[in-house]
């Protein structure tokens, strides 16, 4: 390495000053969240805890995993989510496959097709009639049909295919006689491991944090995500089924209404976070990819 | 293909060969097609079937006679969206959050990757990585939650500094002054390193010689950031501009929704929310549908006026 002038030994301390900051920003939020859903709430309350739990227990996660409304929105979760990601990878797969073959004729046009979607759309009300229409109000399916695929995901995977799988390959299983459903279940998709995990993440991210179509399609509250009781259970403020209401007075009521709101969200977040950093380098192997292209 | 006859025959015999090749080729490869039929499927009826049903905006949505059958009204309803009380209010929130958004939220991630790109060590940057990209994983509904939790007038931890500092308490999610920035910083902090992933991959493109160079001519680590890394990102950043510019009027409305309530609806009432409140909870599908389309067509042109003034003076451009 090279002497470092002055300069550049300032430059470096200002550099990690601000970086160290910008994490500290980041990361405090979420390890507050963490510790006060450990700690006894009326200490939070007062703002006591600041960074590591006080007076540690766990009732409040006690309390929220006897909680109806939240055992059964996440057991929707995990159905919409399954569900809904293994049609979205299948439906990615099948437009991808064919895009990516240069001698598959109409492509350009079939992409055009897709892409325009990106930039225009019918928009909420045209949407929703037509749903109602369809009579997939409050069903299962309007989790799931209507976001089936994306256009990004689609572009991610079909550039994929063209850059890493070579096209001899595709060639020569031609020549040996091979079908164009064969070449793919064969030749492609075990090829395409990594894509396929990205693909795969991306969407089932996204059914796991989704709730508006659910705000907007469902009414029982059986079929519930579990983001749609955790906006009311966090923003609407409807906690008060969880808590027993005879005998308790009206401020400790209070305290464990907030100490279930921590707990509330680690349990949301926990399987996405607790994934994360082991699949990280995925993620970003998917936005350079997307990226290319894009 | 009416001057075909025009030709002489030896192109007309060609252009049979090709055409007879092209027939050959699809025939070949009729697998493909069954294979992106459901995909085709897919995109007719839930993206192309509601940009035809989009016509209700301008006539009067009757549920018993359909979108076909009911009768037409011609710009009534825009009218009526124009002149209506909302209409300044509605513009001046959507396109102010938008603006908001673009100034602050488009350079920090831009920064933060020219600031992370001159870190040497590899753990440290992987940490700072490694935290940064994580809000992106956070549902909306969990960051306004903890907003709120952090926020409350009473029991927040942020007013518990400021009353600890002789100030008094904030009602930040009540008070319409504060809902863009509370929108926008938070857009920022849960946004910032997942975007800057892109710029990060365009820094890495940059030719090392061009560095080695530089500091054999003696520039410092800011000249170099500015005279060769800040021009070799320069065609991600306009595309991403361009994009950003483009979907200015189309603000996270889901998000909006969570943070609004009936106190802040001065600053957070955007069109979106306007158009999901009468048209979902009021029911009046073809008003709302206009000043959805009156927003979507905004978005269009802009995105197309914006790649087109691209293209003029940069090169750089989507289409």
């Amino acid at each position: 390495m090279q002497i470092e002038s002055r300069g550049d030994r300032i430059f470096n301390i200002i550099n990690y000053t601000i970086l160290i900051l910008v994490t500290l920003i980041v990361l405090y939020p979420l390890l507050f969240v963490l510790s006060a859903s450990f700690s006894d709430p009326q200490t939070v309350l007062r703002g006591e805890m600041l960074l590591w739990p006080k007076g540690f227990n766990l009732n409040s996660y006690v309390k929220i995993f006897q909680n109806q409304d939240i055992i059964s929105g996440f057991t929707n979760t995990l159905i919409y989510t399954s569900l809904g990601t293994l049609i979205n990878l299948t439906m990615t797969i099948l437009a991808a496959y064919p895009l990516s073959r240069k001698d598959f004729v109409g492509r350009n046009a079939i992409m055009a097709l897709l892409v325009f979607t990106m930039f225009f759309s019918g928009g909420l009300i045209p949407t929703y009639l037509l749903i109602k229409n369809l009579g997939m109000l409050n069903s299962l399916w309007v989790m799931i049909i209507p976001n089936a695929v994306s256009i990004w995901n689609i572009i991610i995977m079909r550039t994929f295919f063209q850059q890493s799988i070579p096209n001899e390959l595709q060639e020569a299983a031609t020549i040996d006689g091979c079908s164009n459903i064969k070449i793919l279940t064969r030749i492609i998709l075990p090829l395409s491991m990594p894509i396929i995990a990205v693909t795969i993440l991306f969407y089932a991210v996204g059914h796991w944090n989704a709730f508006f179509n659910a705000l907007l399609y469902l009414s029982d509250k059986e079929k519930f995500p579990l983001q749609l009781i955790l906006r009311e259970i966090l923003i609407q403020g409807q906690t008060n089924d969880m808590v027993k209401m005879s005998t308790e007075s009206a401020i400790k009521q209070q305290r464990e209404v907030e100490g279930i709101k921590y707990a509330v969200l680690v349990v949301a977040n926990l399987p996405v976070l607790a994934l994360y950093p082991f699949l990280q380098r995925y993620f970003v192997k998917g936005v350079m990819i997307g990226a290319i292209k894009g | 293909m009416a001057n075909t006859s025009l030709q002489s025959p030896a192109i007309a015999a060609t252009e049979t060969k090709r055409s007879r090749y092209k027939w050959n080729r699809i025939w070949r490869n009729w697998q493909l097609y069954v294979l992106i039929s459901p995909v085709i499927a897919y995109y007719i009826l839930f993206q192309y079937v509601p940009m035809y049903g989009i016509q209700i905006a301008f006539k009067d949505f009757i549920a018993t006679q359909g979108i076909w059958g009911s009768p037409w009204v011609g710009l009534d309803h825009f009218e009526r969206f124009f002149n209506g009380y909302y209409f300044w209010r509605l513009m001046k929130n959507t396109l102010g959050i938008g603006l908001y958004s673009l100034a602050v939220g488009f350079p920090v991630p831009i920064i933060l990757a020219l600031l992370m790109n001159e870190v040497r060590a590899e753990k440290f940057k992987r940490f700072v990585q490694t935290i940064t990209y994580a809000p992106h994983f956070l549902s909306i509904v969990v960051v306004v939650g903890m907003m709120m939790i952090f926020l409350s007038p009473r029991y927040g931890i942020l007013n518990h500094f400021i009353e600890m500092f002789g100030g008094k308490a904030i009602n930040f999610m009540t008070e319409p002054g504060w809902f863009k920035t509370l929108y926008v910083l938070s857009d920022v902090w849960q946004t910032m390193g997942w975007s800057s992933i892109i710029y990060l991959a365009a820094l890495a493109g940059i030719d090392n010689q061009l560095h080695e160079a530089a500091r054999v001519d003696g520039a410092t680590r800011l000249q170099r950031i500015w005279h060769i890394n800040i021009p070799g990102i320069m065609p991600t950043i306009i595309i991403l501009l361009i994009l950003n510019i483009g979907s200015i009027m189309s603000i996270g409305f889901e998000k909006v929704l969570l943070m609004q309530n009936n106190l802040n609806m001065e600053s957070s009432d955007i069109i979106a929310t306007y158009v999901y409140r009468m048209g979902i909870q009021n029911a009046e599908y073809s008003f709302s549908a206009a000043v959805g389309l009156f927003n979507s067509v905004i978005n269009f042109v802009l995105l197309v006026v914006v790649n087109f003034i691209s293209r003029r003076v940069s090169e750089t451009s989507l289409w």
